[in-house]
């Protein structure tokens, strides 16, 4: 790691600064959505389908309509007649707000009751009769397209199957001859289940629209409130300068944020048409059964191989479990996300990737739970892949990845489907985990253990993600392009604010982005000031996600910085009488080159800004930058599982996690260690236990915190970190992006190690969640 | 009905619904939004009080059973003397993220390390395992309340 070049009082790039964002956190003062109360608030609830697929021939709600304290019931019919019954989704789709002709999934919206108190808008819910009329569910996207499958989408016009899209990309001819020069062909079919990301706060709303003005004040947990305003305008016709979105603390994310949900467009149009304000606050179940799933990709990945253990091609088909509305959060271009990154860390020429999604009677969502886009389903193809391909070639896991890897010589490196790779030392980051895992011993444990009947495995992954959506040229959001920007204002006092188009929940923005300006101004990052979330009061971004904060807002954040420290230095020039050329900037001092005596400091030409400024110059020290980056940013890590297999009872335990990750520069190395802490739970989590399932008839198996298992500290293991650092190329601070790589590098790791421990019997997969019940019966199967 | 809470050594007297919740007491009655709701059924631990100072999930207690009982929220952590050790050990050992557990994660933590004042590794973890945190993987949180434990005994020892 490089040594921080200011001082521990600036705290400026590589300084574990503690974080500013404690103070009101561990006081109970933070101030998250429902933690808001404004005068004369209603409250909202909704009344969700029990059935997965049923038509609605009537709803009758005047029971409701009479309690006590309810102010309103609104139905689809009622939201038609605004226009509002459907939205569009982020993938091009439409998603009932609240059902008129039929519900497609269990826990979709069909009423809300505005009421005085949400005891009583949740007692009225009892009252409205809903009469269904039962039609067939379709529970798996195999199901979903056989022939004569019931029409989920019979209101699509030309919509005549229950087919989402189709994709692909790579090159089919070549990776057929790939296969064609392949000594064998290794495949693995295997289910990446639907999760949940299940952040521990709730989705929710409070709309305040004054009936009056028409001024629209939205707070709302929101991970990208410019772009939520915009769509906002789109979606209810709201002239967008009147439509002010606050997101507040928010209670982690994990992309459960990103989409728009009926919830919100309802309680704004009550909000509008009763002219009072309206919350609403998801229950754990509503948010579980109704808000963004993230994953279910059936998927068949094969891979050409030599003899020596060489990669030739990858060949992959995909069909994915879409629910009922197509509303993936994901950049315009790619209907399977950021999915074809599938070719990993490896360099081999040839891949094609076949995709396909399907409609079925469950939530919609596909949101990138801690994910760039479908990168944590592709990373764990491949590894899984790779893992298998040395079991059948006859050699180690960690030496079929060493003979295939991208060599650092080779970035930057296009993959065969497109991705320019910009950096890395995959070699180095792989030996120094193995070292420190014990490699060699612990294969030599392995074999002595299995002699007495022990199972233990070893399993490796070694991601590769693209982050930081991104370029203009190729990313867009609803036609929005994927930049973000960062605007600065140093005062005369010598304290700045810096306000972000990204939105923290739980990264620490408020904190490293001071950093980064401390890092180049000079000022103490404890003088800095991070405002962001509230769209009148930041400049456009498109928020929080997919790891972009630091990529594209923290470069944002490094540029303004730079052009204020360009204004600075010829501020300083004329304040010591020197050539704008001779001026150097360190650690908060301008000082002339070679006399080093003659100088001012930052705070000097922050009131210099406002006060004494050569002729002609502008007063102020302020500035805004709007950061289009040229590339995406690619961290990559090395990790390794040692677990423990009881073969009579398929219970795993794990014994060692060793975590390399190189996201290049850190700029809180604190921070970034916790960043990957709670990735690793998270991959851990959907290895192990977290499972968003249905019975056959479309009910959700998992709609609670009793069903759907997250894991507690006592099942979490204990992770050990180890870092290298190749800064990005193009970054300007050559930062990478951190949050995500540890959830999309460590399912496989814990998968390949379940599976290491039992390959010698011919076990070969085991779907997520590796439950048990599920490694027993691989054991009992093969043995 | 007519109840009366003791919350961080104040009196509040109201008139509550038999079926209120102390969480919804606390939080809209009494107006300390410190403490969270994370789930409906007892699981996440993000709404813990301590009452008569054992931690108690205050969305599977009612207002009414809390009736003449000492409440301490995060918000009643703090003393004159300043931060309680356990809040300034979150602070230091980087303990929280996003924020939404830490009360819970605290006051369970405080009334552990009253109890054992020097907890192993597994001790904490079995012991705030009625908590959910989704952001930091846990180990943090347990540093952090090791510290506290650290810190509370130094402290003691001293005296």
């Amino acid at each position: 790691m490089a040594a921080p070049t200011t001082p521990a009082e600036i705290g400026g790039i590589g300084h574990s600064v503690q974080r500013k964002e404690d103070a009101r956190l561990i006081e109970g003062q933070g101030n998250f959505l429902d933690d808001i109360e404004l005068p004369n608030t209603l409250h909202m609830a909704i009344l969700r389908s029990p059935l997965a697929h049923a038509r609605i021939n009537g709803i009758d709600f005047s029971a409701a309509t009479d309690l006590d304290g309810v102010v309103a019931v609104v139905t689809g019919d009622l939201m038609d007649q605004h226009g509002l019954a459907w939205m569009p989704t982020l993938s091009g789709d439409t998603q009932a707000v609240l059902a008129t002709d039929k519900v497609r999934y269990q826990g979709q919206e069909v009423a809300a009751v505005i009421a005085t108190d949400p005891y009583i808008a949740t007692d009225a819910l009892e009252l409205i009769e809903v009469d269904y009329e039962d039609l067939p569910p379709i529970t798996t996207p195999q199901q979903s397209l056989e022939d004569g499958a019931a029409l989920i989408r019979d209101e699509k016009e030309g919509q005549t199957d229950n087919l989402v899209y189709t994709w692909e990309t790579g090159d089919k001819g070549a990776t057929e001859e790939a296969f064609a020069q392949a000594d064998r062909v290794v495949t693995l079919e295997t289910h990446y289940p639907r999760s949940h990301p299940a952040p521990l706060e709730t989705c929710g709303i409070l709309a305040d629209v004054n009936s009056v003005t028409g001024q629209a004040t939205i707070y709302m947990t929101s991970q990208a409130p410019h772009a939520h305003r915009t769509l906002f305008a789109m979606v209810a016709g709201l002239p967008e300068q009147n439509i002010r979105i606050v997101s507040p603390d928010i209670g982690g994310g994990f992309g459960n944020k990103v989409p728009i949900y009926p919830g919100y467009v309802v309680a704004t149009a009550a909000s509008l048409l009763i002219g009072q304000p309206v919350k609403w606050v998801e229950s754990r179940t509503e948010n579980l059964i109704s808000t963004g799933f993230a994953r279910d990709y059936y998927m068949k990945g094969e891979l050409a191989v030599t003899d020596e253990g060489r990669i030739l091609g990858l060949r992959v088909n995909m069909l994915s479990d879409q629910g009922a509305f197509y509303s993936d959060a994901q950049p315009t271009q790619f209907r399977a996300g950021l999915f074809h990154v599938v070719t990993g860390s490896y360099d081999f020429p040839a891949a094609h990737i076949d995709c396909k999604g399907a409609f079925t009677n469950k939530a919609p969502g596909g949101v990138a739970y801690r994910c760039s886009f479908r990168i944590t389903e592709a990373s764990y193809l491949i590894e899984r892949l790779v893992q298998n391909a040395a079991y059948e070639v006859g050699i180690d896991p960690a030496e079929m990845r060493l003979r295939n890897f991208i060599q650092p010589e080779q970035f930057p490196y296009e993959t065969a489907t497109g991705f320019v790779y910009d950096s890395g030392d995959y070699p180095t980051a792989l030996r120094t985990a193995l070292e420190e895992v014990g490699y060699e011993d612990l294969r030599r444990e392995q074999a002595e253990a299995r002699a007495e009947g022990r199972l233990i495995g070893i399993g490796i992954a070694h991601f590769t993600e693209a982050v930081g959506a991104g370029p203009s040229h190729t990313y867009d959001i609803a036609g929005l392009k994927m930049i973000d920007s960062a605007e600065l204002r140093v005062h005369p006092t010598g304290k700045a604010i810096l306000k972000l188009g990204v939105k923290t929940q739980g990264q620490g923005h408020e904190t490293t982005f001071a950093q980064i300006v401390a890092e180049v101004l000079g000022i103490p990052a404890n003088d800095i000031k991070v405002e962001h979330g509230d769209t009148d009061h930041t400049p456009y971004g498109l928020g929080t996600y997919a790891s972009r904060s630091t990529p594209v807002g923290g470069a944002a954040t490094a540029v303004v910085a730079r052009k204020l420290a360009d204004k600075a230095k010829k501020i300083a020039a004329h304040l010591l009488e020197a050539a704008e050329e001779d001026i150097e900037l360190a650690s908060g001092v301008l000082s002339v080159a070679g006399s080093p005596d003659r100088s001012v400091t930052i705070q000097d030409i922050a009131l210099a800004a406002y006060t004494n400024l050569p002729e002609g110059m502008e007063y102020g020290l302020e500035d805004v930058t709007y950061y289009d980056p040229p590339n995406l940013t690619y961290p990559y890590g090395s990790y390794i599982v040692v677990v423990e297999v009881d073969p009579d009872t398929g219970v795993w335990q794990v014994q060692r996690m060793v975590a390399l990750d190189d996201c290049g520069v850190r700029i809180n190395p604190m921070i970034v260690e916790g960043q990957i802490c709670g990735g690793l739970t998270e991959g851990f989590a959907m290895s192990a236990m977290q499972w968003i399932t249905f019975d056959d008839d479309g009910n959700c198996i998992g709609a609670n915190f009793m069903d759907y298992l997250v894991p507690t500290a006592w099942e979490t293991p204990r992770f050990e970190l180890l870092a290298t650092e190749v800064p990005s190329p193009h970054h300007p601070i050559g930062a990478k992006g951190v949050g995500e790589s540890a959830t999309v590098g460590s399912p496989a790791a814990f998968v390949n190690a379940v599976i290491d421990a039992v390959a010698h019997l011919g076990v070969r997969n085991i779907d997520m969640p590796v439950l048990p019940d599920r490694v027993w019966a691989a054991i009992d199967e093969a043995s | 009905m007519e109840i009366t809470v003791t919350i961080n050594g104040s009196d509040h007297a109201s008139d509550v619904e038999p079926r209120t919740l102390l969480v919804d007491h606390i939080r809209r009655t009494v107006g300390l939004t410190g403490t969270h709701v994370g789930c409906d059924t007892t699981s996440c631990g993000a709404c813990t009080v301590l009452m008569d100072g054992k931690p108690v999930k205050a969305c599977t207690v009612l207002a009414a059973q809390a009736d003449g009982a000492e409440v301490t929220t995060v918000e009643g952590l703090k003393t004159a003397d300043g931060l309680h050790p356990i809040q300034s050990a979150f602070t230091d050992d980087h303990g929280l993220q996003c924020g939404f557990c830490t009360p819970g994660m605290m006051l369970v933590g405080a009334s552990f390390i009253a109890e054992n004042p020097d907890p192993s590794d597994d001790e904490v973890r079995w012991a705030i395992s009625g908590n959910l945190c989704r952001c930091t993987g846990y180990m943090n949180i347990v540093k952090a309340i090791q510290t506290a434990a650290a810190r509370v005994a130094e402290s003691s020892n001293g005296s």
